[in-house]
């Protein structure tokens, strides 16, 4: 920067120059105003959601269950304890497999074929429409099934946390230096010793992110809960039953003409949206520290 | 037995591994092999998933493909009553939005990259990243309705209608415009994706740009290059291969996205019109309102059939999208 003004001061006059810096003014001011437009969508987004949201919240949102149509009243107590038993146990069964294929790509496979192909997929997977997650479950279990189900939805809610904390595993125990490995095996430390006590241990912050950000990723997933878990407009623990689910409640809802029914909608967005920014706002701070 | 191997893990947890009894090193053979056949068989999960998709979908949506065949890619007719399925609306639908949202894209998320790399200062660079970034995080579903009940009463109002005064009698540009501006339809679908990818997009140069050699920067800005000058003719071929990865990442994210098109494209199954004004339908759209109420059989395997392009447009993005990062990466390695 300091070197462009140096040079300017000389030789102002000259067309040329007068039209590159112009260009270069106007190029830099788009660039302004791109971030300016970025920033005005995100916070347009939020003002609106927390407007709307705080509107429709109530202590009865959090009591009572989906009204049914045309009764004024209720609640989402019922979609918000689905939502929070699926993501729990989607986290819990995809956390430690995709720990370990992570713990794979990075400590054992390297730089084999089975690793750069895992490692390919993966990063696919990741970006992959969760839409087409919910076909693939359920052609594999609902139709076999003959029945939607928590658990399906829980299956397919945790096949889109595996690529998320595969690569973040991965990356996070790239960073750990080699030499710290090493000290370790001098000692005659097992290989799998070495990586649950030294290596995962040491790169702990940056799985922990992994996780955190998988888990906020699932909370607003609704497109391969549509035809896994599908809905169930009562309360329900029971995963082998339908079950309902808060961005699924969201979907059914705000399309609907009743008035309630919207207001609910809106008061699920702003539970959704603020627990998804603090999660990663929370998984951001985690990793910070670490650095 | 259990005693010693106990007190060997307990001494090896304390770290004095001078002792370690022959049945704890037994053990630690086994949970070697162990271990590493529990992470080789987590990484295999990864390509399960992938052939279970391909095969489950292929299977599933076989009835269709047999009945139609190829010509499913260009029949506009989609008529459940009739039995009659052709693709092409929801894949034009696809496609187009797509296509807005990657206009628009493309262009804010370089401002936003070279605002957050040259121009920001130090102490903003952070905030500002993770703002962007937070963008991405917002859910899908969370667009779908902002994008519907607020963005689409005040696009119809303040943005369709000018522009429909404005263009909508010029031969050829006006039946881009065409329609009751209803504020839902392609041209919304693609504005709402536009918002949703430029996180990513962005995320993306950002990285590739702070890749670029401070050498190489430093070299234009000494020759008197201005700001734009170095990115545009330094930064930018550098990074070429990182930037397209980028956009590619950023189509595959708008092609596969499901509520936020939802709310907005209208849901619509027949292309009357070439109006980006017009409702109409994307894959992911006509999946996520038929696919529940659909009897099984041909309506069901044909829906299946939508979803398997779907997989394999994006696949085919996603790919090329990593191997255009893995070549940037490549480059480099050979730099240094």
């Amino acid at each position: 920067m300091s070197a462009v003004t140096i040079g300017s001061a000389a030789d102002h006059r000259l067309p040329l120059h007068r039209r590159r810096k112009l260009v270069n003014a106007v190029a830099l001011t788009l660039s302004l105003a791109a971030m300016a437009f970025g920033l005005f969508w995100l916070l347009w987004i939020l003002w609106e959601t927390l407007r709307l949201g705080v509107r429709g919240l109530s202590l009865q949102v959090f009591t009572e269950s989906t009204p049914p149509p045309n009764t004024p009243g209720g609640g989402l107590a019922n979609a918000i304890v689905g939502s929070l038993t699926m993501v729990s146990l989607a986290t819990a069964l995809a956390t430690p497999i995709g720990v370990l294929a992570g713990v794979y790509l990075a400590e054992y496979g390297q730089r084999s074929w089975l690793a750069a192909v895992t490692r390919f997929i993966n990063d696919i997977l990741l970006s992959a429409p969760s839409i087409v997650i919910g076909l693939f479950v359920y052609a594999a279990v609902v139709a076999r099934a003959k029945s939607f189900s928590g658990w399906a939805g829980v299956l397919a809610l945790a096949l889109i946390v595996i690529p998320v904390v595969v690569r973040t595993t991965e990356n996070m125990l790239q960073l750990i230096p080699g030499s710290l490995r090493e000290a370790a095996y001098a000692l005659g430390t097992p290989k799998w010793r070495v990586i649950i006590s030294i290596t995962l241990r040491a790169a702990r912050a940056g799985v922990v992110t992994g996780v955190l950000l998988a888990l906020a990723r699932i909370s607003g997933e609704t497109a391969p809960l549509l035809f896994t878990a599908l809905s169930n407009q009562f309360f329900s623990m029971d995963l082998a039953a339908p079950m309902a689910s808060l961005p699924q409640t969201i979907f059914a809802f705000a399309m609907s003409p009743f008035q309630n029914w919207q207001e609910l909608a809106w008061a699920g967005v702003f539970l959704i949206t603020i627990g998804v920014l603090l999660l990663n706002i929370l998984a951001r701070v985690l990793f910070r520290k670490r650095d | 037995m259990a005693a010693t191997v106990e007190s060997a893990t307990t001494r090896e947890e304390h770290g004095a591994m001078t002792g370690s009894a022959p049945p704890g090193r037994r053990m630690s053979h086994f949970g070697d092999f162990l271990f590493a056949t529990l992470a080789r068989s987590s990484a295999a999960v990864t390509l399960i998933v992938l052939i279970g998709i391909l095969a489950s979908l292929t299977v599933e949506a076989w009835p269709a493909i047999a009945h139609s065949g190829l010509s499913f890619l260009w029949t506009a007719q989609w008529d459940p009553v009739q039995e009659h399925f052709g693709g092409l609306v929801m894949i034009y639908g696809t496609l187009v939005t797509s296509l807005i949202a990657l206009v628009i894209a493309v262009p804010v998320s370089f401002g936003i990259a070279l605002f957050l790399t040259e121009l920001s200062p130090r102490w903003l660079k952070r905030p500002l990243g993770t703002a962007i970034e937070l963008l991405a995080a917002v859910p899908s579903i969370v667009y779908g309705m902002f994008g519907l009940l607020v963005f689409g009463p005040l696009f119809a109002r303040f943005f369709q209608l000018p522009l429909q005064r404005l263009f909508g009698d010029v031969p050829g540009l006006g039946t881009l415009f065409q329609g009751p501006p209803v504020g839902i339809g392609l041209l919304a679908a693609g504005i709402i994706l536009a918002i949703m990818v430029i996180p990513f997009i962005a995320a993306v140069m950002r990285d590739v740009f702070e890749v670029t050699p401070s050498m190489l920067k430093e070299s234009a800005y000494g020759l008197g290059a201005t700001t734009w000058e170095v990115v545009w003719t330094v930064v930018l071929p550098y990074t070429k291969a990182g930037v397209v990865g980028g956009v590619m990442l950023g189509l595959g994210r708008a092609l596969g996205e499901t509520m936020a098109v939802t709310f907005v494209i209208g849901n619509f199954n027949q292309l009357s019109s070439l109006s980006l004004f017009a409702p109409g339908n994307s894959i992911t759209s006509a999946l996520a309102n038929e696919f529940g109420e659909a009897a099984p059989g041909l309506h069901q395997a044909s829906l299946m059939y939508l979803g398997l392009i779907l997989f394999l447009i994006t696949f085919i993005v996603l790919a090329l999208s990593k191997l255009m990062l893995l070549q940037l990466r490549r480059g480099e390695g050979r730099r240094t």
